[in-house]
């Protein structure tokens, strides 16, 4: 009875083998593309470098990972902005 | 010319050295010349399963290494007319062993038996690269968890690249009725995700541990449901259509079924 009404109640929440298949999927798609957690958190910190230039980020909230959908692969970068910075007029002509 | 199998699955424990042993079995239980190699050389287990362990005298090493010779090295086995299994050896580690020599001697062994089928160690390292260098088909094992499938993935690719094209997947432990509570993924989810063809599915069946102690294979025994989906591998790789068998055997019906013996 017990385990009926836990089971009623975790209902609500996705059932464990969706997240089983969307975990694997994930973590297929790194393992199939060869991109290792080193390769990826190397173009994290560039990425962090790169954009601060331009604006102030929350580093510790940046998610850069790859998802697949349809065969292709993408790179998602969720980058959550601070701020933006006030650039010297001729920094950004001079772009 | 016989084919030589090989069964891997890159993750330890979801069932490759039961699956080795019930296949070969199995199929010389239908009257093939069947050898199986034991490729897990310092673990070996296979003589155990097959309740053989007592009559090792020389190992895949010694005949690789010309210290006796294949047939000094085969064991018969006591239940099965047919059957001989090449054990690994305990001692020994994987280099002692080289890819050159496993072809070689699986070419030889594929010249006497119409089935050559070798229990692949875990790992993608050295003595899985051994284990599939004279293999023409593969086997790959599964259980429907995330760490298994997604090894089966890597293996599968490895496979490929190795040149052993449509490799042939098992899933094994598996629980209908998890299943149906979907906290389990599916035969479909698996297959969708691994993009190969199946072989079969095993369920999970308490009877491979009873089978296990006593030395025996499931497969020989006619009420076990591992056993029949075993029986249906074996007719699988022999060439013929077999569907998958009925696989939700939790109603009332079915339970009473088994217990008369009608399954």
């Amino acid at each position: 009875m017990l385990e009926f009404l836990t089971r009623l109640f975790s209902r609500e929440s996705s059932p464990s083998k969706d997240i089983a298949k969307e975990r694997l999927r994930l973590v297929l798609v790194h393992d199939r593309a060869g991109v290792s957690p080193q390769l990826l958190q190397a173009l994290k910190s560039e990425l962090i470098k790169v954009i601060s230039n331009y604006m102030e980020i929350d580093e510790q909230g940046l998610e850069v990972n790859l998802d697949s959908h349809d065969n292709q692969v993408a790179l998602i970068a969720n980058i959550p902005i601070k701020q933006m910075k006030r650039l010297p007029e001729n920094v950004v002509s001079g772009l | 010319m016989g084919e030589v199998i090989v069964v891997t699955s890159g993750k330890g424990g979801v069932g490759k050295t039961t699956t080795t042993a019930n296949l070969g079995v199995g199929l010389a239980a239908l009257g093939h010349k069947v050898a199986l190699i034991d490729a897990d050389i310092g673990l070996r287990n296979l003589d155990v399963l097959l309740g053989l362990e007592n009559r090792i005298v020389y190992d895949l090493t010694d005949v690789t290494g010309g210290r006796c010779r294949l047939k000094q090295a085969l064991i018969k086995d006591k239940h099965c007319e047919g059957l001989h299994l090449l054990p690994a050896s305990q001692t020994k580690d994987k280099t002692a062993v080289s890819q050159e020599e496993m072809k070689k001697l699986c070419q030889d062994m594929a010249q006497e038996f119409e089935y050559v089928i070798i229990d692949c160690p875990a790992g993608i390292e050295q003595g899985f690269r051994n284990a599939i260098a004279g293999a023409n088909k593969a086997i790959v094992v599964t259980t429907p968890e995330v760490a298994a499938v997604r090894d089966a993935d890597r293996i599968i690719g490895l496979l490929e690249a190795a040149e052993l094209r449509n490799p042939k997947l098992v899933i094994n432990r598996f629980r209908y009725k998890m299943v149906q509570q979907k906290d389990m993924m599916s035969i479909e989810d698996i297959i969708d995700i691994l993009a190969v063809d199946l072989l079969g599915v095993v369920p999970e069946d308490e009877q491979v541990v009873v089978s296990t102690n006593k030395g025996e294979s499931v497969i020989q025994d006619e009420r076990s449901r591992s056993g029949q989906a075993f029986r249906n591998i074996v007719r699988r790789i022999k060439g013929e259509a077999i569907p998958l068998m009925n696989l939700n055997q939790s109603g009332m019906l079915n339970k009473l079924r088994r217990i008369i013996g009608l399954r």
